[in-house]
């Protein structure tokens, strides 16, 4: 489970060999009936009937159920674990710690046990110290807490904001840097500022933000001999599959992950936890199968997180409104392990805006808290909250319109690729026409007309972003079956994470095939039945599989062609589908029904194995964004409602409008929470301690927190060279400027720049009282 | 973010958050540890060893269960495990989240905050039980149709909370919808879809008693 290679995985791939390039030479389509379309999941009824079976429900015989227990302090070493009066407890099959001699069946994962998942220095609250299984959960938490163990607990910091300080208590032997700094330069800074009219500075602040899927994280492992099937909530069967093998010293092939419904990940589900692995031997030294499901609080405190940052940023523009120079220095930190603190942290102020004098550094350090995981867009939505409203600042200074002064800056090269052009850049249309759709200048103009309540104020704020990947890419292989009365199987390994993967890809595959998208069998997110597929995350899950998807659907259509053009004595090429039907399009009207194809009734069936080819050499695929929105803002309780959020996204292609609005909604509403409600709270200086430990206390939007007026504005350039669908990520994109429009919204609207989040009622108080009094 | 307003009717209800809180029965009984563990059984309290299991008759589903439970389990963890109704959730088992909700009687409730004893004599309704056999119910239907899910694991909580919604409000308005659906949490964010199937599934008479 390196964490470094998880962190990245939406730049590099996977180690895995690129699947061969498909012999096809597909044209994009020129109208489509079915992709683009609105259509209801072909999922949606087990979605809603309860008959899903998502992993956590999952009930086996003789089913025993797991549970770990975890240190209680920030950082401490385990100097011993008493296991004895837990084992002998009715209902409990097993308890496993590093001090005890393993089973028999354990042997050869010792050094597993003692070194890695039972590591004595713990170095952060909510390190895996001991596990048992038992009958029931309750029975298995009886006996962690049988459990006895001696800590010495040690010095600890779980800010890093102290982590440099003099004398602060090292998380590594070695200190509380990662690595050296790491330093973006382009250009020659100091001839940008002074060739400014407008310098501004200012430092913001973004807090620690956890992912809280519904589903918690878990697996049920069971054992059948020397193979292991486990049915774990993952956005990646293949990559769990490949980190299980690797840790228990296992072929590939003895391993089976199935995934074929999970409750939401958001990044921190894209390989195997400790939690697997311990399910697994749990289940190996009892012979019996197991159920580990991690508890809420346990979620909070050891599955990943968004970092926090701390970021100074210094900005310098011409009165035109052109952008002379960026310098940006921000601190993170991953927690107590390197997890990608800075991951990807100063990609937009890179990348985003032309600018042709930049330089950034950023510092990753350690805390003893969880560490990070992957979060919907790393680094971005953090570096947006400083860079959006930097923007929004310097159009002011130079008395422009926000909008009009980031279409002075659109780039038409990626400057942080290497002056690489974009395949399409939507950036200037996300800003135009979305600002039209929103009606931004009337929507300003009212807001500044005031409301009839002295006490409530309006503002209108909106934020520019892309991703910094959003592309896709090999390797994916999809197969399509499609049988002698005309039905038709899809086959790939990929997870539907929630986001509509198998509704999307069924309406590909319709799309070439004239089949209903409901009627195809999909099976996938299996590594024993279904196709590799590395994991659903960095929004590239419908660019790498849907041109896979269409690659296999026309290699069968073209063998139905060919079926029909010997049996129909015509050249293939004069013929096509429609309907269920093989047609003529030229020449002597001829048809027949694919059912009466004689030879596919003979064999029963035809398939096409589609592959995805490479993306284009020399150019860059990413996806742009504009977000708008309109708040209300009480002055005298500092409370925002925000009214209405518009999204208008260049992802390439729509495949389905319907659930693209929702991948949309769902990003602004997570990133509502970023900018408005949701922050870690770690008991600095006292005990390190987490403290806000459930969603009572780490508050996600809740149905009061979000306006139901929610739009999009898809803006599709016609991304023909990005692939044979020329669709782009979505999701991603979606939650990376929310926060910041919000924050530019409550400027708009009270003349307080809030730069830390998250926007609470008390801190815009406090903010404004603070202004009153000329603080 | 407006404050609650005191005047709103989802005080009547018991489906805000503060209302499941608020019926959340505690149990004059205490499970067997080892010692020190324990501070010893609450005063006047039976001592019940963990594995010691109690008879209950749960009505669930308009069917009788008679199952043997430990004093302690969780309704949810009964219906999930014991009975093999997976469609209501766990997603915090402590009240906070609203993915285990069921109906207790017609009126949501969370389900991780009930003991299985408690729910004897009530008449329980998961998920499961508002489809029409195979067939979607109204309010799972409007679901579909509004795609008002992404990864489903909420849904089950959202519609039973709906269901119960519509039961005592079958015309609610858009502010009356978001209170009614507030002690529900959704990660994905597909609250706007779930208001518009929350107003369709009203449209078409859902909650009064199967389809229209």
């Amino acid at each position: 489970m390196s964490a470094d290679k998880e962190v990245r995985y939406w730049l590099e791939g996977t180690e895995l060999l690129e699947t061969p390039q498909p012999d096809q030479d597909l044209e994009p389509w020129t109208e489509t009936r079915v992709v683009g379309q609105r259509r209801p999941r072909v999922d949606a009824y087990e979605r809603v009937s309860g008959t899903a079976r998502y992993p956590s429900d999952v009930v086996l015989p003789g089913m025993l159920y797991g549970a770990i227990l975890r240190c209680p302090h920030s950082h401490a070493r385990v100097r011993s674990v008493d296991i004895s009066a837990a084992t002998g407890m009715p209902g409990v099959h097993a308890v496993l710690s590093g001090f005890s001699e393993p089973d028999r069946a354990l042997r050869a994962h010792r050094s597993l046990l003692r070194e890695q998942l039972f590591n004595p220095v713990c170095r952060h609250e909510g390190e895996v110290v001991a596990a048992a299984a038992a009958d029931t959960p309750y029975r298995a938490r009886d006996a962690l807490r049988a459990i006895r163990v001696d800590y010495e607990e040690l010095e600890f910091v779980s800010d890093e904001r102290d982590a440099l300080e003099p004398g602060a208590p090292p998380v590594h032997e070695g200190g509380n840097r990662v690595g050296d700094p790491q330093v973006y330069e382009r250009g020659d800074l100091a001839r940008g500022f002074e060739e400014a009219d407008v310098v501004l500075e200012e430092e913001y602040r973004t807090e620690c933000q956890l992912h809280t899927p519904l589903e918690p994280h878990g697996c049920v492992a069971e054992w059948e001999g020397d193979r292991l099937t486990l049915w774990e909530s993952t956005q990646g069967v293949y990559p769990v599959r490949q980190q299980v093998a690797q840790a228990l010293g296992m072929r590939q092939s003895r391993v089976r992950v199935l995934g074929e419904y999970m409750g939401g990940g958001f990044g921190s589900k894209l390989g195997a936890g400790k939690y697997t692995i311990l399910a697994a031997l749990l289940a190996k030294v009892t012979a019996r199968p197991v159920k580990l499901f991690l508890t809420r609080e346990e979620t909070f405190l050891a599955v990943g997180n968004r970092p926090p940052a701390n970021m100074r940023l210094r900005a310098g523009a011409k009165r035109d409104g052109t952008l002379t120079a960026l310098e940006f220095v921000a601190t993170a930190t991953g927690g107590a392990y390197p997890a990608g603190g800075t991951s990807a942290l100063d990609y937009l102020v890179r990348n985003l805006y032309l600018c042709p004098n930049v330089r950034t550094e950023t510092a990753d350090l350690y805390i003893n808290a969880g560490p990070a995981r992957a979060m919907r867009a790393p680094g971005h939505p953090q570096c947006s909250w400083a860079l959006e409203q930097m923007v929004d600042a310097l159009a002011e200074a130079v008395g422009m319109d926000p909008v009009e002064f980031r279409l002075r800056n659109v780039p038409e090269v990626s400057q942080a690729g290497r002056g690489r052009p974009y395949t399409t850049t939507g950036l200037a249309e996300c800003l135009g026409r979305g600002a039209e759709a929103f009606g931004w200048a009337e929507a300003r103009a009212r807001a500044e007309e005031g409301t009839a309540d002295p006490t409530v104020r309006r503002g209108v704020g909106m934020a520019g972003g892309m991703w910094a990947a959003g592309g896709g890419g090999p390797p994916s292989t999809v197969i399509i079956k499609l049988f002698s009365d005309g039905a038709v199987s899809l086959n790939m390994g990929a997870s539907d994470i929630g986001t509509g993967t198998k509704t999307v890809m069924a309406m590909v595959a319709a799309e070439e095939l004239w089949v209903d998208p409901g009627e195809i069998q999909i099976e996938h997110a299996d590594t024993a039945t279904t196709h590799f597929a590395s994991a659903s995350g960095g929004s590239k899950t419908v660019p790498t599989e849907s041109p896979a998807v269409r690659a296999a659907a026309v290699l069968v259509k073209q063998q139905l062609l060919e079926m029909a053009a010997r049996q129909l004595d015509v050249d293939a090429a004069t013929l096509d589908l429609r309907e269920g039907r093989v047609v003529s399009t030229s020449g002597p009207p001829r048809e027949v029904a694919v059912s009466e194809l004689t030879e596919l009734r003979r064999r029963g069936f035809v398939e096409g194995i589609g592959f995805r080819g490479p993306n284009p050499r020399d150019k860059e695929v990413h996806p742009f964004v504009a977000q708008f929105c309109e708040v209300e803002v009480d002055l005298s309780t500092g409370e925002v409602e925000i009214l209405r959020f518009l999204g208008a996204h260049d992802s390439g292609r729509v495949l389905n409008r319907t659930t693209y609005d929702n991948q949309v909604f769902g990003g602004m509403t997570m990133g509502i929470g970023f900018g408005s409600t949701e922050k870690r709270v770690l008991d600095r200086g006292q005990s390190g301690l987490l403290l806000s430990r459930g969603w009572h206390d780490y508050r996600i939007p809740t149905a009061m927190d979000v306006p139901a007026n929610m739009s999009t504005v898809p803006v599709d350039p016609g991304d023909a060279e990005a692939n044979t669908t020329g669709a782009k990520g979505i999701g991603e994109p979606a939650t990376i400027p929310t926060a910041a429009a919000v924050a530019n919204a409550v400027y708009h609207a009270t003349g307080v720049r809030i730069t830390e989040t998250p926007i609470t009622p008390a801190r815009l108080v406090e903010a404004l009282a603070g202004r009153e009094r000329g603080v | 973010m407006p404050a609650s307003n005191p005047d709103d009717p989802r005080g009547a209800r018991g489906v805000s958050r503060r209302g499941f809180l608020s019926s959340m029965g505690v149990g004059a009984v205490s499970v067997a540890l080892p010692a020190p563990l324990t501070a010893g059984p609450l005063a006047g309290a039976d001592l019940i060893e963990a594995g010691d299991l109690t008879p209950v008759a749960l009505n669930v589903n308009e069917r009788v269960y008679r199952v043997l439970v430990e004093p302690r389990w969780s309704l949810l963890y009964t219906l999930r495990e014991e009975l093999g109704l997976t469609a209501a959730k766990e997603g915090c088992g402590r009240g906070e989240c609203g993915a285990c909700t069921v109906l207790m009687d017609g009126v949501p409730r969370y389900s991780c905050l009930t003991l299985a004893t408690e729910a004897e004599g009530s008449s329980v309704t998961t998920l499961e039980g508002i489809m029409e056999g195979e067939e979607l119910g109204p309010t799972q239907q409007a679901f579909a149709e509004e795609d008002a899910f992404q990864c489903g694991y909420c849904t089950p909580g959202q519609i039973v909370a709906a269901e119960g919604l519509l039961r005592v409000n079958p015309h609610p308005s858009p502010e009356e919808i978001r209170a009614g659906m507030s002690g529900n949490l959704c990660r994905c964010g597909a609250y706007a879809h779930i208001f518009r199937a929350v107003e369709r599934a009203a449209a078409v008479g859902a909650g009064r008693g199967g389809a229209s």
